[in-house]
């Protein structure tokens, strides 16, 4: 029992971070039709950013908001000055080009930050609760807790704000949104830069956990990738029913049957939901209007 | 006159859609027919040169390098330009076929050519497994399986140590046919070159048949294609399957013409490497294919420094060419040059 406790401990925190990936895939997508493969960059930059800060002298409380707004231009830049001019062009063309970003950024860092690992010392202490004989780092309730609230915020966000509401609409039906006066450019941007925040946090919050390296945005991205298609794409409870369930799915099969395919997991689900379930666990079946 | 005889026989074979358009489809099939004969003998005219600028193994090792490349680019642009579908997984294709001849060759003995068959079956049954249920969807789909793809073939290559060697790689025993033992630089440049010309007229030949029309037409519409009475799934899965036995085919030779094979062969960034090679060259373009792997197999072996911004390099060669020439280099560089010439 203690056994499968500590595994499912594990695996709902690492299924946090996979969630907080997931709805930045979940939210660009929602808003512009792109799969954001550079979704896996701004979680790496999140947490490079902060330990760069840090050591250059920077207390941490004033590390982590800075570098949250550094990654948000990033996203910025990357919606205004990549995305944006292809903005009518095909899917395949949306895909090369956030591939290209994202290996942009990553040799970017590479070449300015180095290729070591980094960790950042934990937010409150390494003592570790005992729950049933389970081991539980602090830092994983603080995963856990920032999805809670990130959760709660965007649920406010969608439903209680002009602009939440606004995004929603165009997600709809970018032409109608139009319409009615939603600046769709300006929806385009405010996703993006909503994405990046959250894979910036998620970035952050894992640092101290998983240490951080110039190119760990490569699997975070793919598992929350895989997270988002879990759930169904678009779908923002969704992401986050997938990315537990595959956190889970992850620490169980590790545990239980072999830590070597640990990460293919991920990959196998990927498949079996294409193969089954297309519009994954939470997603609205599309059709195709001509 | 066996021109003059070919176009009379299309201007009759098309003779009720109006003698005018007849004319001029049949003078773009004669003008497209010499194009892609002279293509080739040019294309050939150069691996024959070349060798005389190839100073020394190292030359030749790039050399056989930039044709297997280009073996796999030039399948990939089919599936990219031509079905418009795209594969962020074709490294994993080109490391089963080199896995496949390197195990069955050194652990069992096989004989290459045997080997480097079953390679190709196997990743012809895999691909076709894979694209039948997953090209009846529509947009991302493909993308999203074929990068799964190629991540667990990738995991598996790195784990099954007693089979592969894992992350060090294994050697692979050199290719005999019968008696014959092909090995060094000089040999392989010959066998590379051959089939890298043989899928360059593989490529064009398809292009050029009812599956290519076909698979131009539903590149340009899917609904409109399947109106007029193709059958879209059943030619995606085609192309895709050929494009993935060339890629299959190209890793057993690198196996055997490097003699080593290691785990990177597999990873994602190759897969991405494959891509932005097509996509620089130019899609729909088997010469843009060609010319792409060449520029982006070169330059970082010629140039040492190239190597630590390498990631920033191919990074920027993708944006740049989707936003500022989106059909690549050789389609944009060709309409440049008819304009002038015009």
């Amino acid at each position: 029992m203690a056994e499968f406790l500590q595994f499912l401990f594990s695996g709902i925190t690492v299924g946090a971070i996979y969630a907080l990936v997931g709805l930045g895939f979940s939210i660009i997508y929602n808003a512009s039709h792109v799969i954001n493969f550079a979704q896996g960059e701004f979680v790496m930059l999140g947490g490079m950013g902060t330990v760069s800060l840090m050591l250059a002298g920077l207390p941490m409380y004033v590390a982590i908001p800075l570098a949250v707004c550094l990654v948000v231009a990033v996203g910025l830049l990357l919606e205004k000055f990549a995305v944006e001019p292809a903005r009518n062009a095909g899917v395949i063309t949306l895909i090369i080009i956030t591939i290209g970003a994202s290996i942009l950024i990553r040799g970017v860092v590479e070449v300015v930050l180095g290729k070591d690992y980094h960790r950042l010392p934990p937010f409150t202490g390494e003592t570790p609760i005992i729950i049933g004989g389970a081991v539980l780092q602090p830092q994983g309730l603080w995963v856990i807790g920032a999805l809670v609230v990130v959760v709660a915020v965007l649920r406010w966000f969608f439903e209680h704000t002009r602009l939440g509401k606004a995004i929603l609409a165009t997600s709809y039906n970018p032409l109608a949104a139009q319409l009615v006066g939603i600046d769709v450019r300006t929806i385009l941007l405010v996703s993006f830069g909503l994405s990046a925040a959250l894979g910036a946090l998620a970035g952050i919050l894992t640092a101290p956990i998983t240490l951080t390296k110039y190119d760990v945005g490569i699997m975070l991205g793919l598992k929350g990738f895989a997270a988002a298609i879990l759930g169904g794409l678009g779908s923002s409870y969704g992401a986050v029913a997938g990315g537990l369930a595959l956190g889970i799915i992850e620490a169980m099969s590790a545990g239980y049957i072999s830590s070597a395919y640990k990460d293919a997991v991920a990959f196998v689900i990927i498949l079996g939901v294409l193969f089954f379930m297309p519009s994954g666990l939470f997603g609205t079946k599309r059709t195709e209007r001509v | 006159m066996q021109r003059q005889g070919d176009s009379l026989r299309r201007g009759f074979a098309t003779k009720d859609i109006g003698a005018a358009r007849a004319t001029h489809v049949a003078r773009g099939a004669a003008w497209l027919r010499t194009a892609r004969h002279g293509g080739i003998l040019a294309l050939i005219a150069v691996l024959l040169i070349l060798p005389v600028f190839l100073p020394n193994n190292f030359y030749y090792d790039v050399a056989i390098k930039t044709a297997l490349n280009a073996i796999v680019c030039i399948g990939l642009n089919l599936l990219i330009g031509y079905a418009g579908q795209i594969s962020l997984g074709h490294a994993g294709f080109f490391a089963l076929g080199a896995y496949a001849s390197a195990i069955l060759t050194s652990h069992y003995k096989w004989p290459g050519l045997l080997a480097m068959l079953a390679g190709a079956l196997g990743v012809a049954l895999l691909a076709f497994l894979v694209a039948r249920p997953i090209l009846r969807l529509r947009g991302h789909y493909l993308a999203m399986a074929t990068l799964g793809l190629g991540i667990i073939v990738s995991i598996v290559i790195n784990r099954e140590i007693p089979w592969t060697g894992g992350p060090d790689g294994m050697s692979v025993p050199a290719l005999r046919i019968w008696d014959w033992r092909l090995t060094g630089p000089v040999t392989w440049y010959w066998i590379s070159a051959g089939a890298l010309v043989l899928a360059v007229w593989v490529s064009l030949n398809l292009v050029e048949s009812p599956v290519g029309r076909a698979l131009r037409a539903l590149h340009g519409s899917e609904i409109a294609a399947e109106t007029a009475g193709i059958e879209t799934s059943r030619y995606k899965v085609l192309v895709f399957v050929v494009s993935a036995v060339f890629a299959s085919i190209a890793g057993s030779l690198f196996a055997h013409a490097e003699r080593f094979v290691t785990p990177v062969e597999a990873g994602f960034l190759r897969s991405i490497e494959f891509v932005t090679m097509v996509v620089l060259g130019g899609m729909a373009s088997t010469f843009g294919a060609l010319v792409g792997a060449s520029i982006l197999t070169v330059l970082p072996q010629v140039l040492t420094a190239f190597d630590e911004y390498k990631h920033v390099v191919l990074g920027a060669i993708m944006i740049g060419v989707m936003i500022f020439m989106p059909r690549g280099l050789v389609p944009t560089l060709m309409s440049l040059w008819r304009r002038r010439a015009s």
